[in-house]
């Protein structure tokens, strides 16, 4: 399956978060990379939506919605989305 | 989109399809009227729903081809066959139809006038669509910004909004150009084959006047491009990239 990107997701993260989250940037708990949310690997086929690290492919936050309500995990991230 | 962030949220809403376009075999511009569109940035997308009468629910991205200056916003749509919600858009949605969705989002793969250039755009196949919004918008705002767009398609029947792009007027700031992968017309004077180091070292501004680069088209075309781009000394801050693919 071919990946995208986290442009896909940015409806998805808005609904959650409330603004514009494409341009946060995420913190690599694997590796340590660094970059905006738009340019993470995203798989839109799972149970689930998957953002994996660009650099490291390390599963960085996983989106699950069930009947309306979206579950949101962000175990990959060393830190909290930092906002722009 | 100011005043989407600050409203905080993101709802749904119905627009009516004022007209469409077949632009090519596959693809169809759907215009929409919507009377409670806040504006969009050029490159932006939406995400549109699809209800069926028992209550489910199929959802997918489309990126605005529209200006923001345009009247209309201006959905362009890639027909994906066994796709949930493509072929209803290029095959079953008529003029007066309603069309529910919500946006618009995204704020990273954004041009607007005030980030300058040069501006170098990079499509493959439906990737042209933010592309055109952001060609449409440096015209609008009459832009000074350099212009270079590179749009690869596998055929001249495969190149979406061709009439358009092909009658850009060429001059100093706005430079369209073509390359067709897999068949050439007879006399044609654009280039054939993919996207790649070679041809973007031919196209491409080099590093020294650092080039604002947006890619947009499948993932393979994507990676090739940036790393191209990359690999020839541009700086990764400055190859800003979308992935299209079917979903």
């Amino acid at each position: 399956m071919e990946a995208l990107d986290g442009n896909a997701i940015a409806g998805a993260l808005f609904a959650v978060f409330g603004r514009e989250m494409t341009t946060a940037v995420s913190v690599c708990a694997n590796c340590g990379a660094t970059g905006p949310v738009a340019e993470t690997r995203v798989y839109l086929r799972g149970p689930g939506v998957v953002a994996r690290c660009s650099r490291c492919s390390a599963v960085l936050l996983v989106l699950v919605e069930i009947r309306g309500v979206t579950c949101v995990d962000l175990r990959g991230l060393a830190e909290p989305l930092k906002g722009v | 989109m100011e005043r989407t962030a600050l409203r905080g949220r993101l709802t749904w809403q119905f627009g009516t399809v004022a007209g469409v376009v077949e632009e090519t075999a596959r693809t169809r511009s759907i215009a929409l009227e919507l009377p409670d569109w806040p504006g969009h940035r050029a490159g932006q997308h939406v995400d549109v729903r699809l209800t069926a009468e028992d209550g489910y629910q199929a959802q997918r991205s489309y990126s605005i081809g529209s200006a923001p200056e345009d009247h209309d916003l201006v959905l362009t749509v890639e027909e994906i066959a066994d796709g949930e919600v493509s072929p209803y858009l290029v095959e079953e949605l008529h003029v007066g139809d309603s069309l529910e969705l919500r946006g618009p989002i995204g704020g990273y793969f954004v041009w607007e006038a005030s980030l300058g250039g040069p501006l170098l755009l990079l499509a493959g196949g439906s990737g042209v669509v933010p592309l055109r919004a952001m060609l449409r918008h440096h015209l609008a705002s009459e832009s000074d910004a350099p212009l270079r767009l590179l749009y690869s398609a596998r055929s001249l029947e495969d190149v979406i909004y061709r009439d358009e792009l092909m009658s850009v007027p060429a001059d100093a700031e706005i430079d369209v150009r073509f390359t067709l992968t897999r068949s050439q017309p007879a006399g044609w004077h654009g280039y054939a084959g993919r996207v790649d180091r070679k041809l973007l070292e031919e196209v491409a501004w080099p590093p020294s006047e650092h080039p604002l680069v947006y890619i947009c088209g499948p993932n393979g075309f994507v990676e090739a491009a940036a790393s191209a781009l990359v690999d020839l000394g541009h700086a990764p801050a400055r190859v800003k990239t979308e992935r299209f693919g079917p979903t």
